[in-house]
């Protein structure tokens, strides 16, 4: 028999009594403010939130990072400086600022969602220095649980809940940013207009 | 192979109080922040028993959801193999790096490639194996197994980790500082990532209805090692599988909270098809488990998640030292879990504990884990895996409980002597509960003369004859 055979079979017959799927709720209570819940959570994890700058995202992107020179954006609101089409793994560990924009920000954890849809490189995620995901406060839901209703879980090709700059707490239990991935994660709050 | 010694391991760890202090501090504060974090959701207990009936339900009808399972992720591109045992999984793995001549593996942490102890398997056949996770590569970097699941360098102290990156890297042996350390060692592994052939990840959910594989870490090195090398390879533990995205919630909400008191991880990663021009691998793998699935007693331990709540909530873990355990997995998990891969060698492990059961209060997905290791040692016992001292006093144990006047008259006299005893007599070497702790302080009198004296507390009570307070407890063993 082949080992997957031997596995089936070995476990079709064992193990607890069959019990029924528990229905999980959505433990849902409907806070009102979700964009400030979700602002002290994704400083937890040392990732920060930006409301909407006044000036526009273009002119706050200037001022947060003076020394950016390489830039690439994969929203229509920022232009970057490196070509998306021209993009690859060994560059993407050159750029120094990544914008995109997520569809769903998870209040409870302050995590945004992002999938290759809106990566277009699922590698900017890590290699990245630095990432800046726009939020429009909309979407954002009060928790995992709702979160997980999103279509991307059933269709994404690869789909991460990012929750703060790439850390470690592996030496002497302290963490520390960055580890391997992104060293800074800024969330900006604003409408997608 | 010769039976791991835990006690006597454990000893060598209490001798070196540096560590030793360390350690319990960091695995105690662990326990704090966990606590903290599970009082913050009213719903904790729901959470939990949702997940134990989730668990309980996917492994009575594990064939059904691993043949889903496999449905869906062939359906997205990968491709999924199975193997019954650790040399099967190691075989799989280095026949698809060989048919791709990949001769350099970046992988995240996998508990599951550790039980399989795969990267020697691999390092023997010429295929370099490169940790990411910052806490295995240290182990890694110094030949040591993990001796946390969830921080595998736990065991070493800042000062440790900058002598081995000193010695490996050559970087400042002074600096004892983690960022710097950190940024020592992304300096050199980043640029592994990107030269390597092939990436490996475990799997902490492997999710039937969508094919995907989760993998939760902090530091984005599963994202790294999935994403950057073309070929992917997923090694999966058939315990692993949950059947939805709405039953994968209640687990996200769950793990890292027990494990670290955080919320969520930073980076929670659903890996469901190959990248671009990529391929992916996930090999499901047995190693024990459906063995352990058709025993009555230990199939509750397959519901782990691996958050290392119970190794954190555990006296003897925090003040044994993981590594101590001899084991891929360590304190109350590895107890229950490693006498199944090799009675003998691990016959000790279930007497390394006080069945204190806080193990089982902490557990996220509900494991009997306390009740387990008392199991455990019925095994050991019926399958005369006892050692002769354990013999020799469980004999005498048997005498005297057996006789209530002989227990009464030991009970008595041990107190008395508890009270009387000068502090040389009762931490020495002789007596092992004296080691590295304070005795607690004896009752002022046994339950039997209590109630000789009250009758129950109904009768006329008469003054206890002593209330001499007995030797101060200073010296912290967590709850």
């Amino acid at each position: 028999m082949s080992a997957r055979e031997d596995i089936l079979t070995a476990v079709r017959d064992s193990g607890p009594a069959a019990e029924e799927l528990p229905q999980v709720p959505d433990f849902s209570r409907s806070p009102k403010d979700l964009a400030s819940l979700f602002t002290a959570a994704l400083a937890r994890l040392d990732g920060k939130v930006v409301p909407e700058p006044p000036s526009g995202i273009r002119a706050w992107l200037s001022e947060a990072f003076t020394d950016a020179r390489r830039i690439c954006s994969a929203v229509s609101e920022v232009s970057g400086n490196v070509d998306l089409s021209g993009f690859s793994d060994p560059a993407a560990t050159d750029i120094d600022v990544t914008v995109v924009r997520t569809p769903l920000g998870i209040a409870e954890t302050g995590s945004i969602l992002l999938t290759e849809k809106e990566l277009t490189v699922t590698t900017a995620a890590v290699l990245a220095q630095h990432l800046v995901v726009l939020l429009d406060p909309a979407d954002i839901v009060e928790n995992i649980h709702v979160a997980y209703r999103h279509p991307a879980f059933q269709q994404a090709a690869y789909a991460v809940l990012l929750s703060g700059p790439s850390g470690s707490a592996d030496i002497g239990g302290i963490t520390v940013h960055p580890a391997q991935g992104l060293t800074t994660l800024t969330v900006v709050l604003t409408s997608r207009g | 192979m010769t039976s791991v010694d835990q006690a006597r391991n454990a000893l060598a760890f209490l001798e070196d109080e540096p560590h030793e202090r360390a350690f319990d501090t960091l695995i105690w504060g662990l326990r704090v922040r966990r606590d903290a974090a599970a009082r913050e959701v009213a719903e904790w207990e729901d959470l939990r028993t949702l997940a134990s009936k989730i668990k309980e339900h996917t492994l009575a009808n594990l064939a059904h959801y691993l043949e889903m399972f496999e449905e869906r992720a062939t359906a997205n591109g990968a491709i999924v193999h199975w193997a019954r045992d650790a040399h099967e999984h190691n075989q799989i793995v280095y026949d698809i790096l060989g048919s791709h001549g990949a001769s350099h593996v970046v992988k995240s942490k996998s508990m599951l490639t550790e039980e399989c102890e795969m990267r020697p398997f691999l390092e023997r056949r010429g295929v370099q194996v490169t940790e990411t996770d910052l806490g295995e590569r240290i182990q890694q970097l110094d030949d040591q197994p993990p001796s946390h699941i969830v921080g595998p360098a736990f065991q070493k102290t800042t000062k440790d980790v900058a002598e081995l990156f000193h010695r490996v890297y050559g970087s400042d042996p002074d600096k004892a500082d983690p960022v710097y350390l950190a940024h020592v060692m992304r300096k050199h592994t980043r640029p592994l990532f990107l030269s390597a052939d092939a990436g490996m990840t475990g799997a902490n959910f492997a999710v039937a209805q969508t094919g995907a594989i989760v993998t939760v870490t902090n530091e984005g090195n599963a994202d790294l090692s999935g994403n950057v090398p073309r070929l992917r390879i997923c090694s999966v533990g058939i315990e692993k599988i949950v059947p939805g995205t709405d039953e994968l919630a209640v687990f996200i909400r769950l793990l890292a909270r027990s494990a670290t008191g955080e919320r969520i991880t930073q980076y929670t990663s659903h890996f469901a098809k190959p990248r671009d021009g990529g391929e992916m691998h996930i090999v499901l793998v047995d190693n024990g488990r459906s063995a352990r699935l058709a025993d009555e007693r230990f199939w509750p331990s397959l519901k782990c998640i691996r958050c290392g709540a119970c190794m954190n909530t555990c006296p003897v873990y925090r003040r044994s030292g993981g590594l101590s355990y001899g084991a891929t997995y360590m304190g109350p998990i590895g107890i229950i879990t490693m006498p199944a891969a090799d009675i003998r060698r691990y016959r000790e492990l279930p007497f390394a504990s006080t069945i204190n059961g806080s193990c089982s209060n902490v557990c996220p997905v509900q494991i009997n884990i306390h009740e387990q290791i008392y199991q455990w040692r019925e095994v050991m016992d019926d399958h005369g895996q006892f050692s002769n001292t354990k013999k020799a006093a469980m004999k005498i144990a048997g005498k005297v409980l057996s006789h209530p006047h002989v227990f009464r008259a030991a009970a008595e006299s041990g107190m008395a002597a508890l009270k009387v005893l000068p502090h040389f007599a009762l931490y020495n070497r002789l007596n092992a509960w004296g080691r590295h702790r304070d005795i607690p302080r004896p009752a002022t009198e046994t339950f039997h003369q209590w109630w000789a004296r009250t009758r129950g507390g109904n009768g006329q009570a008469t003054p206890a004859a002593d209330t001499t307070p007995g030797p101060e407890q200073t010296h912290h063993v967590g709850a």
